[in-house]
């Protein structure tokens, strides 16, 4: 099959991918750009270690076309930190609170999280839990995970 | 790995005659969280995908005098989040909010919930109950059908090869029903359902005036249990009346055994839950 190409931003860059067309953008990301951040799980939309943010949304990038994110901008944890190396208080909070162990899950639970904060600056623990459902944690049962994301939202607060 | 052609037709139109000229070798994808899944799956091989992410236009959600009209393409993420969905259509709504994870609801639409026509899909029942009408273009025009006429078979419906939903219509009147939908599952979040209950109830001091009662993972297809509406209609609300429908729907369901469940829990659950929703569009109302 002739390959496809496909412009889009990523992570605050201009790029272009030529890739076959069946390919995910996962598969694009991790094969083609070399950003092993994201992860694959499952592959089918279950675990969200896959996950990245599209024009400010969260999905799964497994089950995502490639050819989808022409014009797009795609957020990818590697963007998250500052371009001098700040880390995002999300990363910071993660590392601080113990909300990482194998750290498999990690990079696609920040983007869940990033994605939230965006939209919604103070979330309750409620809709915390409701935006990281679709990521899948099977070290650190969760509590720490949620604990971290309040803490950056209150570095947030401070910073502001 | 199988190898596709991925076309992303920019009208309509042009899709219409991507569709006409690949027949059988192409198929439909919207969100694709059915398709993608499904060619990982090796359930599908499809020759090319047709998008249909470019018709952003087919993704709205708008309200006039004779109905709401839904597009195909609005997403799940998007009927969650509308104020019109929450509090006038509110069993779109339950069901709507509780496809998936944020990222699956992100991406994936109702069109595609309904289109790929599976007995679980949490947007049928609150649909049905709902009254919509799905609207179909295709080479021979456009047509719309009822959603209670839409479904033949788990993964099947009346939709031919060549056509494309573009839209659902909710009569203008639904919005003075109350409705509610129960996805009764194992798990809180990223599960099936074993059952789906919507129901929908217009009542006037006291007495039910019309009732629409909706069952999913209950028959090969989504169902209206007609009978129970029937016995519901003209009477006054009470807690017997009601578990008395919840009584009828069950006998009117044919559910199976299944991993998830057996089909003599899931006509239980259809007693207990019949009632409950009832109830619970009931307060909706009153709480309007
Ligand atoms: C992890 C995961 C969890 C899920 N959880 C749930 C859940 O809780 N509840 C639930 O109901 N579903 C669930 N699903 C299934 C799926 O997300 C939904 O059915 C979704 O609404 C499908 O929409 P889509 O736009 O992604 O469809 P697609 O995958 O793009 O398409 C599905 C089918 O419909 C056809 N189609 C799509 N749009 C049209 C159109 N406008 N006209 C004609 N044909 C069309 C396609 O050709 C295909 O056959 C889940 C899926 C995943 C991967
Ligand atoms: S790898 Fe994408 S959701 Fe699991
Ligand atoms: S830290 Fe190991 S899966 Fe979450």
């Amino acid at each position: 099959m002739e390959k496809i190409t496909v412009s889009f931003i990523l992570n605050g860059d201009e790029v272009t991918a030529e890739v076959p067309p069946s390919w995910s953008l996962l598969k694009t990301l991790r094969e083609y750009f070399e950003l092993t951040g994201p992860k694959e799980g499952c592959g089918v939309g279950e675990c969200g270690a896959c996950t990245v943010v599209i024009d400010g949304k969260a999905v799964n990038s497994c089950i995502y076309p490639v050819a989808e994110v022409e014009g797009k901008s795609v957020l990818t944890v590697e963007g998250l930190a500052g371009t001098d190396g700040t880390l995002h208080p999300l990363q910071r909070a993660f590392i601080e609170n113990n909300g990482v162990q194998c750290g498999f899950c990690t990079s696609g639970m920040l983007m869940s999280a990033k994605a939230l904060l965006d939209e919604n600056p103070e979330p309750t623990e409620d809709e915390i839990r409701t935006s990281l459902a679709g990521n899948l944690c099977r070290c650190t049962g969760y509590v720490q995970i949620v604990e971290s994301v309040q803490k950056a939202v209150k570095m947030m607060k401070e910073k502001s | 790995m199988i190898d596709y052609q991925y076309l992303k037709p920019k009208s309509l139109e042009e899709a219409l005659s991507l569709l006409e000229s690949y027949g059988e070798r192409a198929m439909l994808i919207a969100g694709g969280t059915d398709v993608m899944v499904g060619i990982r799956n090796g359930k599908f091989a499809p020759e090319a995908l047709i998008s249909l992410r470019g018709l952003e236009d087919l993704a709205y959600i708008e309200k006039d005098n004779d109905a709401y009209r839904i597009g195909a393409l609005t997403t799940h993420r998007m009927l969650e989040t509308h104020p019109l969905i929450r509090s006038e259509l509110s069993a779109l709504y339950d069901g709507a909010s509780q496809v998936g994870s944020v990222q699956i609801r992100n991406v994936a639409t109702v069109g595609g919930n309904i289109c790929n026509a599976a007995p679980s899909a949490d947007t049928a029942g609150p649909l049905l109950a709902l009254d919509a009408v799905a609207v179909l273009k295709g080479p021979r025009g456009e047509r719309n059908v009822p959603l209670s006429e839409f479904f033949t078979g788990p993964s099947q419906t009346v939709k031919e090869l060549d056509e494309v939903l573009v839209e659902f219509r909710v009569p203008a009147v639904m919005g003075e029903y109350g409705s509610a939908y129960h996805k009764h599952s194992r798990r809180k979040a990223m599960d099936l359902p074993i059952l789906g209950v919507a129901v929908s109830l217009k009542v006037t001091d006291g007495k039910i005036e019309d009732a629409r009662i909706a069952l999913s993972v209950a028959a090969p297809t989504p169902i209206r249990a007609k009978r129970a509406e029937d016995f519901l209609t003209g009477k006054m609300v009470s807690e017997d009346v009601l578990e008395e429908a919840g009584k009828i729907a069950g006998e009117e369901a044919s559910p199976r055994d299944s991993l998830r469940g057996k089909a003599w829990y899931r006509r239980e659950m259809i007693e207990t839950f019949v009632p409950r929703m009832a109830q619970k569009a009931l307060e909706r109302l009153k709480n309007r």
